[in-house]
């Protein structure tokens, strides 16, 4: 059996109707585990993502919450569990953005994205700490960003939740080892997506001479890192960040 | 109270892989029974599940011998 088989695992996905988040679900499905996609507002995308999941042979299932509320998260932890019956792989990934300058920048904005794309992640940690540690295994991963390491102009808040996010991780990991869970993070570069959708081609171009690899990465490279940190094969790895971004950041 | 005793008893010896002579009423979990932070938390999950009942984390956090947590459990159960 390859490593990075998952057959008999179960999974939740948050921010799963679309992008990145999607394309996660789909490629732990495919590698055989059973998913719980997480949304906040597009039903109906997310139950595409399900529809996908569910042609690979694989049991879906849809839970909307705003991962920013600690009791909402429980919930869907809780409705996941007894669907599945356990709960084997977290992955972290709903994000949102409101970009500003930081003198235009008002404080809803940034307290927007620190809740959903910080808050939101300790949540989730938190909601399934006390499943995995009674199971003496689980696998946590974060979704990060290259801006995260890199800073970005226009994002003060984007950044400072997911550079958060990897000091979250690492803390985590640290906590959690002993129970046999690990927590890992994955900073993805300019990744083609909705959230990247809105940039302007003249900025498009600027960030794409930033780019070793000369392309902006597809929602499957970045579930590929996913699938690996989840799997056996990365069993002897915690509280480290995969940069999945072209080499922007090296 | 000896049957709760005996209860805690067994699941104390079972997760901190300690000998049942020093699981006494005095024993503290962290200085006497050798359990870290996340010992302690666990402990509590499991006898919350044993005696089906739910500690709170501002009640759990007072708790520090094996008599506290039987003494709790009787007076909750």
């Amino acid at each position: 059996m390859s490593p990075l088989d998952l057959t008999g695992k179960s999974a939740l996905v948050t921010g799963a109707s679309r992008g990145i988040g999607r394309a996660i679900a789909i490629a732990l499905a495919q590698a055989g585990a059973d998913v719980a996609i997480n949304y906040a507002g597009s039903e109906a995308a997310a139950a595409e993502t399900a529809k996908a999941v569910e042609a690979l042979g694989r049991k879906a299932l849809l839970v909307q919450a705003n991962v920013g509320k600690a009791a909402e998260f429980d919930a869907m932890v809780q409705k996941t569990l007894e669907t599945f019956g356990k709960l084997d792989i977290l992955v972290n990934n709903a994000g949102i953005t409101r970009d500003n300058l930081i003198m235009r920048m008002k404080e809803e904005e940034f307290d927007d994205v620190i809740e959903t794309n910080l808050k939101g992640v300790f949540n989730g940690i938190k909601a399934v700490t006390r499943p995995m540690m009674k199971q003496r295994s689980g696998r946590i991963v974060n979704i990060s960003s290259v801006v995260g390491v890199l800073g970005n102009a226009g994002q003060a808040n984007y950044v400072a939740a997911k550079a958060g996010v990897i000091g979250l991780t690492k803390s985590a990991a640290r906590e959690l080892a002993s129970r046999g869970i690990t927590v890992n993070a994955v900073a993805p570069g300019y990744i083609e997506t909705d959230m990247t959708g809105k940039l302007s081609p003249e900025i498009r171009e600027g960030i794409l001479g930033q780019v070793p690899l000369g392309r902006m990465g597809r929602p499957e490279d970045v579930a590929s890192a996913v699938v690996y940190l989840v799997s056996d094969a990365a069993a002897y790895m915690t509280g480290q960040t995969l940069h999945v971004d072209g080499g922007m950041y090296m | 109270m000896s049957d709760i005793y005996d209860r805690v008893k067994r699941i104390v010896v079972e997760r901190l892989g300690v000998e049942e002579s020093e699981v006494t009423s005095e024993a503290s979990f962290k200085d006497d029974l050798g359990a870290d932070s996340l010992d302690v938390v666990e402990l509590v999950m499991e006898l919350e599940d044993e005696f089906d009942l739910e500690i709170s984390d501002e009640d759990a956090e007072k708790i520090t011998t094996v008599g506290e947590v039987v003494n709790y459990i009787q007076s909750h159960a």
